[in-house]
């Protein structure tokens, strides 16, 4: 597990270095074009700038920045205990030192995603939809994916790149525009100059550049986010020690037509499903933010019973036809190590598939019970939404809205009216 | 002072400098295990104060099934009482099962499973139990990442210096866990 978060600090170090580099060359042509010979290390100049503000924003308001823009309400344990219990059960099983922000969106598309710049400011938000659709062990591994993620350093990551990929879409953009709208006059006024033949070859690599850049930009972005997606599926089985859950899990998001409300391509990465690509695609295309989804699906079918990275690595070679690795190769030695020596056989009786044994009684007892977690659900949204309950004596339970300002209420069904100054149940 | 000298002196700084990280690496490694422990010792506890909540709910619904409550109060009591791992272990699987066929007992009473504080109490048993099962695992984990550390060259070179002593396993006595895997594939 500490192996597969160093080794993907330093390819994810090559990766940053990788589009920082992108950026400082669109920022010099930038600067070439705009502002005429010499003016590219003000051009690197501003894209600097533009950069450290862009990840300043990023790093310090991300999180609520995000939640705000996917509508996001934080929840305490009151308000959900369920996911709050799960996301409890998962935080000990990656031995995570701080449980995760925890928010619900109100969206019936079920998705989840994972936010923050480390693990003390990490997050997780899942959609009432998810919450609604999945029983106890889909969501355990749901939420073990996200909480990959965070174990994994994905979250810093891919902010990191996404805003990267921003700031060169932003810069790129503005000099197409202004190049081709006021850039004319400029060029005209040096075109005199003896350096002729010098510029025009800038000019050549200057749009070349231009174009491609954003689309290289998205590429090195979404491969990392594909790839990450893999590992924090590894992870997952491997926290759960119960790849089935999630498998049935993705099968449910995948085959649910419902698509979310307030997505982008910048955020789409994030999800544990694409929330904007509703084909379950056997074919990854170089602009695919996610793995196809029936593929991770199979990976997951295929582990053998005592989930490992190694035995998630050869589902992955098999499903995918691919040779090459997707575990790091350190971790999969310290695995296979582990395997030859004699305290292997130790292992394997020690530690069992914890199998949630009053789980599987409780699910006995209510099979099921979709409508029952749509109400948990829904409470969940009005609780942190500051609305107060009140349970009347015919049965009905009465939501007074935190902007409700008269004193007393009045049931809607039986006529009987409280005071909202005494008879307030579960009101925070 | 010649070259040599200061060679000779960065050799000796390279190899202090590498047996204490091989030093650190088995305490941190020592550090997770105990740390991991805490945790599951935090997890007994507080299915340890559920319990008297959930025997005093179920006792007014449940007049007929005495034993199984006393069963459940029993174990409760014994597993407090438990010291060292092996002992701790034994009496946590006696407590996880006679909460188990409480559970399955109270299926035949509808009141009670329609009770909402039966049903809160049932939810946070259910989460208390999925983290000791968890928090063991994460023990489990790190005590074979340790104990590697002691038997694999270099650290067990080091191990063997300092004392550093293998830890055990921690196991909870439930056979029918053992047995079958939970696997279904519906």
């Amino acid at each position: 597990m500490w192996e597969i978060a160093l080794s993907n600090r330093r390819k994810s170090i090559f990766l940053v270095v990788l589009m920082a580099l992108l950026l400082f060359s669109v920022g010099y042509t930038t600067g070439e074009l705009l502002l005429g010979p010499g003016g590219g290390l003000l051009g690197i100049g501003i894209a600097l700038i533009i950069w450290v503000i862009l990840t300043s924003i990023a790093f310090f308001q991300g999180k609520k920045l995000l939640m705000r823009i996917s509508g996001g309400q934080k929840i305490e344990k009151a308000d959900h205990p369920r996911l709050f219990n799960v996301v409890e059960e998962m935080v000990i099983a990656s031995q995570l030192t701080k449980i995760p922000d925890i928010y619900i969106i109100d969206d019936p598309a079920p998705n989840a995603f994972a936010t923050g710049r480390n693990i003390d400011n990490a997050a997780i938000a899942v959609t009432t939809g998810l919450l609604n659709r999945l029983n106890r062990d889909e969501l355990q591994g749901v939420v073990a994916h996200e909480i990959g993620h965070v174990k994994n350093r994905d979250i810093l990551f891919m902010t990191l790149l996404g805003v990267m990929l921003g700031a060169i879409v932003l810069i790129t953009d503005l000099a197409v525009r202004s190049f081709f709208y006021g850039g004319h006059r400029r060029r005209s006024r040096t075109s005199s100059q003896s350096s002729n033949q010098l510029q025009i070859i800038i000019l050549v690599i200057g749009i070349v550049l231009m174009i491609l850049s954003p689309i290289i930009a998205q590429i090195i972005y979404f491969a990392a986010s594909r790839k990450r997606e893999y590992l924090a599926d590894s992870s997952s089985a491997i926290f759960t020690r119960y790849p089935e859950g999630l498998a049935r899990a993705l099968e449910k998001i995948e085959y649910t037509s419902i698509r979310m409300k307030k997505t982008n391509r910048v955020t789409a990465p994030m999800y544990i499903v694409n929330p904007l690509q509703k084909l379950s695609a056997k074919s990854v295309g170089l602009f695919s933010t996610h793995p196809p989804t029936s593929q991770r699906i199979q990976i997951l079918r295929n582990m053998a019973g005592s989930p490992n990275y190694i035995d998630y690595d050869t589902a992955y070679k098999k499903i995918t036809g691919s040779s090459a690795s997707i575990i790091p190769g350190t971790t999969l030695q310290t695995v296979i190590a582990d395997r030859k020596s004699p305290s292997k056989p130790e292992l394997k009786k020690t530690v069992p598939i914890p199998t949630a044994v009053l789980a599987g009684a409780a699910m006995s007892v209510e099979p099921e019970q979709v409508s029952e977690r749509v109400r948990e659900t829904t409470d969940a949204i009005w609780k942190a939404k500051n609305y107060r309950f009140i349970d009347c004596t015919c049965g009905a339970k009465l939501k007074v809205p935190p902007s409700f300002n008269r004193p007393t209420v009045t049931c809607l069904r039986c006529r009987t009216s409280y005071s909202l100054n005494s008879k307030v149940e579960n009101g925070k | 002072m010649g070259i040599s000298v200061i060679i000779f002196l960065l050799i000796i700084a390279g190899i202090i400098f590498v047996l204490f990280n091989l030093y650190n690496s088995l305490v941190r490694a020592r550090n997770a295990v105990k740390n991991a422990w805490s945790q599951i010792d935090v997890q007994l506890k507080r299915r340890h104060d559920l319990i008297p909540n959930l025997v005093e709910t179920a006792k007014g619904y449940m007049k007929h099934e005495r034993q199984t409550l006393e069963a459940v109060v029993n174990a409760r009591n014994i597993a407090m009482n438990a010291d060292g791992v092996a002992e701790t272990g034994k009496a946590e699987g006696m407590l996880t099962n006679a909460l188990k066929s409480l559970f399955a007992v109270a299926e035949a009473y509808p009141d009670l499973k329609a009770n909402q504080n039966f049903l809160a109490l049932q939810e946070e048993l259910t989460s208390t139990e999925n983290k000791i099962a968890f928090s063991r695992q994460a023990f489990n984990d790190s005590v074979m990442n340790y104990n590697d550390k002691c038997e694999m060259v270099p650290t067990n070179f080091i191990a063997n210096m300092f004392n550093f002593k293998k830890e055990e396993f921690f196991e909870i006595e439930i056979p029918e866990e053992r047995a079958v895997p939970k696997v279904d594939f519906s």
